[in-house]
């Protein structure tokens, strides 16, 4: 029910349908679910995947990251098919055939430049198939006629540990858990010293202890299932593989902490999945493992709603996720209260990650000595990594914590490493130097991306990228990361053309900090990080490109002149200022 | 662990002051009479915390003080060199990231925003200034809406929902391209319930909503910020009265 009625599948419709939200259907749509136009309004507003204009009929979003992005291939991929097209990025060709941009990481670093085609990923692209989409596009071929092996996003899995070698069936993990009990399966979790994989690392069984012990009309058990780290796509693989046992994860929570009603908050960028993931529930209901009076315990009661996002990386914060889950922005609350507490509508809800809950189910059947027997004793268990970047093995792997960065390394095979870029962007920047740390919540901690760069890439473009991203993702709430992320990009954008002075860099190292230590929440505090790190260790990298004197302007002058000597038709070599003539 | 209700203090910069259950760190100490710079806080309104500069040091840790409850035994670090660095880069933040005129802004002299600039010591926006474009709505008779000088506080918002009953505005889009709507079918403030008395209207720390016919009303001397610093506890209710005011 929720699912056809919640705001962002209306929007998602009518976007589908008419290739943007009119500002008649925001009308409509706020008068039929009796919302303020405003909050529809800043619903569309603020989502990546809604348009306040027509989008194209092929409308193509190239994902931006380091791994899976336009430029991955070493062509600009982007600026090719546009050229293709003649069409400009972020405007709808005039015959409305067709339009190109740019998005956020689309969780397929393990499949090359990949992009999404009216929603849908496209991987392995190169220049070539660049070209055969153009043809198909002016030949307006619908996408069912593309060639399928296109489409096809495979899992790569190199290696398998504690969760992926072992398989359940479904409802093993109810069963043991109906057994053994609510608080025998929550001593289990607990004694298991499972943490969240999101990143955050909090115990997961003081997580349900905490929630189970709050007092509200309902509890709420929400599965983050918006993976949108760069570099992270180990999820996408779990929905694919493991929506069992994702599903069993929320219903053993359910009945720990005394829920009715769940949900799975899809990334917009994973809608692909949605239809077996529906699947996956209606199987489940068939065999009595949700629905009413699960596995015949009457009152054991439990449901699962899919509410699909619709481009926002702030989403991944809980507390946004459940703003989004309520129908409105993805602004990240004020905590206390936490969700724990005060979550969906007000009421008490656990937020976990999608491999926490897999891991959940793995624990409450196998107990806790099978889980605590692998990892290092404050990060117990494995970890699921996306690796991408340069290795010869892109894909999934699973290591029990501990694990060092350089073992990883000459697993993927990975060679002439330059950095490693541990939890993505808003994770930790390692040079040579590091790569016999671990990773462990006590070292090196990470959601799951792990991103590889060879002696070939050029470090700082990297980082600008980030930079890019979080300006881009930064959700404006509070005024360090609304204005501070810009700030970081414009500081790195002045560097990167060459036009940075020495005090360009203590500038960035100023804002770094001031975004790090005054933001309202983990996107800004971690916003900072890939520049504090790259100062840290590559600082030649930025050091190469600076100027020589003291103070620079943001701009080339003679760049800035080219208007005008096309304006006054005047270009020779005496329109020119000496320093600009390159 | 017995405590009893009236020894319950929090220090803040070496000064013990009393707060009450469910207080936050900016109600006990505006109740104690301690000035703790903000913005987007407003006695009486649900905090939100979006403009940062309330931030303290809770026991070394960065919290805005409007937001966090107040708990025993807090040590709180508040009037101190780096955390008014920081604040004084932050009024800078949003300075730059509107169209700020204040020399010929009729809300010169009576915009908390300014007086934050000039009790903070910032002399230039040192930052580069963005440029934003933004639309200007002066489609209501009576109340003027110039987003230019916006700096997304979300005052307006809160008051008008929380005080006036009214909800008028609301923040729409995300990060730098975030700004403040209206909440009619067309988006003008014409169409909405909004009045020059409602506290929406005269609440606005900036000169983004102007109530029209009374610029300048006050000369130069007799404005708000010329007789009061803005570190005085108590100012709103002046600036509420409008620019007017030239009783101290």
């Amino acid at each position: 029910m929720t699912e056809h009625l919640h705001l962002l599948h209306i929007l998602h419709e009518l976007q589908q349908k008419h290739r943007y939200i009119s500002e008649k259907s925001i009308c409509e749509v706020a008068a039929q679910l009796s919302l303020p136009v405003s909050q529809v309004r800043a619903v569309v507003a603020f989502y990546a995947f809604f348009y306040s204009t027509p989008c194209g009929h092929y409308h193509i979003l190239f994902s931006n990251c380091t791994s899976c992005g336009y430029r991955a291939g070493g062509t600009d991929l982007l600026r090719l098919l546009s050229q293709k097209l003649s069409v400009n990025i972020g405007q709808t060709r005039k015959d409305e055939q067709v339009s190109i941009d740019e998005t956020s990481c689309i969780g397929m670093c393990d499949h090359g430049p990949s992009l999404l085609i009216n929603g849908v990923p496209l991987v392995h692209l190169d220049a070539e198939k660049i070209e055969q989409m153009a043809t198909l596009i002016e030949a307006d071929k619908p996408l069912n006629g593309w060639p399928p092996a296109w489409f096809h996003v495979k899992d790569h899995i190199y290696k398998r540990g504690l969760l992926l070698d072992s398989s359940l069936s479904a409802g093993d993990g109810l069963r043991a858990t109906l057994t053994r009990g609510r608080e025998g399966t929550l001593t289990e979790i607990i004694q298991s010293k499972l943490r969240g994989r999101g990143g955050a690392g909090f115990s997961t069984g003081l997580k349900w202890r905490l929630c189970q012990q709050a007092a509200g009309e309902a509890h709420y058990v929400v599965c983050n299932a918006d993976e949108g780290e760069p570099g992270t796509f180990k999820d996408r693989m779990l929905l694919q593989q493991h929506a069992d046992a994702l599903c069993e994860g929320m219903t053993i929570c359910a009945y720990v902490i005394g829920a009715y009603q769940g949900f799975i908050y899809l990334r917009g960028e994973y809608r692909y999945l949605l239809p077996h993931l529906q699947a996956t529930l209606m199987h489940r209901r068939k065999l009595g493992l949700l629905g009413t009076a699960i596995l015949g315990q009457t009152e054991f009661d439990f449901d699962i709603d899919i509410v699909v996002g619709a481009g926002a990386y702030i989403c991944g914060e809980e507390s946004a996720l459940i703003e989004s889950l309520e129908g409105k922005p993805g602004i990240p609350r004020s905590r206390p209260p936490f969700p724990v507490a005060h979550g969906y509508l007000g009421q008490p809800t656990v937020v976990n990650n999608v491999e926490t809950l897999i891991a959940a189910t793995h624990i409450a059947c196998k107990g806790s000595a099978w889980f605590t027997a692998l990892g290092t004793p404050a990060s117990t268990g494995s970890k699921l990594l996306s690796i991408s970047g340069d290795c010869a093995a892109p894909g999934i792997y699973e290591y029990p914590f501990g694990i060092t960065i350089q073992q990883i390394l000459d697993e993927c095979g990975a060679v002439n490493v330059q950095a490693v870029q541990v939890g993505g962007p808003a994770g930790t920047l390692l040079d040579q130097t590091a790569f016999n740390r671990q990773l462990a919540f006590e070292d090196v901690g990470t959601g799951g991306s792990f991103m590889i760069f060879n002696q070939e890439r050029d470090i700082l473009t990297i980082i600008h990228q980030f930079a890019a991203f979080f300006a881009h993702e930064s959700c404006g709430f509070c005024t360090p990361c609304r204005v501070g992320t810009i700030l970081l990009k414009q500081g790195l954008d002045k560097i990167m053309i060459g036009q940075g002075a020495r005090n360009d860099m203590a500038e960035l190292q100023r804002v770094s900090e001031l975004v790090r230590r005054y933001s309202h929440c983990g996107l800004g505090h971690t916003a900072a990080n890939p520049i504090l790190d790259g100062l840290q260790y590559f600082s030649q990298a930025f050091e190469q490109r600076l100027t020589p004197y003291d103070f620079t302007a943001r701009f080339k002058l003679d760049a800035a002149l080219q208007e005008a000597r096309q304006l006054t038709r005047h270009d020779g070599k005496e329109a020119h200022l000496e320093q600009g003539q390159d | 662990m017995v405590t009893e209700p009236e020894s319950k203090f929090i220090r803040i910069d070496d000064q013990e002051i009393p707060f009450v259950h469910g207080q936050t760190i900016m109600d006990a100490t505006l109740a104690a009479g301690v000035y703790i710079p903000h913005l987007c806080h407003f006695p009486g309104i649900t905090p939100q915390g979006n403009c940062k500069l309330c931030t303290v040091e809770v026991d070394g840790k960065p919290l805005a003080a409007c937001t966090s409850p107040a708990a025993a035994g807090q040590r709180i670090r508040n009037n101190t060199p780096e955390l008014n660095e920081s604040r004084k880069a932050l009024t800078q933040m949003l300075f730059i990231e509107g169209n700020h005129i204040c020399p010929s802004c009729e809300k010169t002299g009576n915009c908390p925003l300014q007086a934050m600039a000039y009790h903070l010591g910032m002399l230039h926006g040192h930052f580069p200034a963005q440029f934003p474009v933004r639309e200007v709505d002066a489609s209501h008779p009576t109340i003027m809406l110039d987003r230019d000088r916006c700096i997304l506080c979300s005052l307006c918002v809160r008051a008008s929902r929380e005080v006036d009953g009214k909800n008028v505005f609301a923040i729409a889009g995300r990060g730098t391209h975030a700004s403040l709507i209206v909440n009619t079918a067309n988006g003008k403030l014409v169409d909405s319930d909004i009045e020059p008395s409602d506290l929406a209207a005269r609440i606005c720390p900036v000169g983004a909503i102007l109530i029209k016919e009374h610029g300048y009303d006050a000369p130069i001397g007799k404005r708000i910020f010329d007789q009061h610093k803005i570190n005085e506890i108590g100012l709103e209710k002046i600036y509420i009265a409008g620019a007017k005011s030239d009783d101290s």
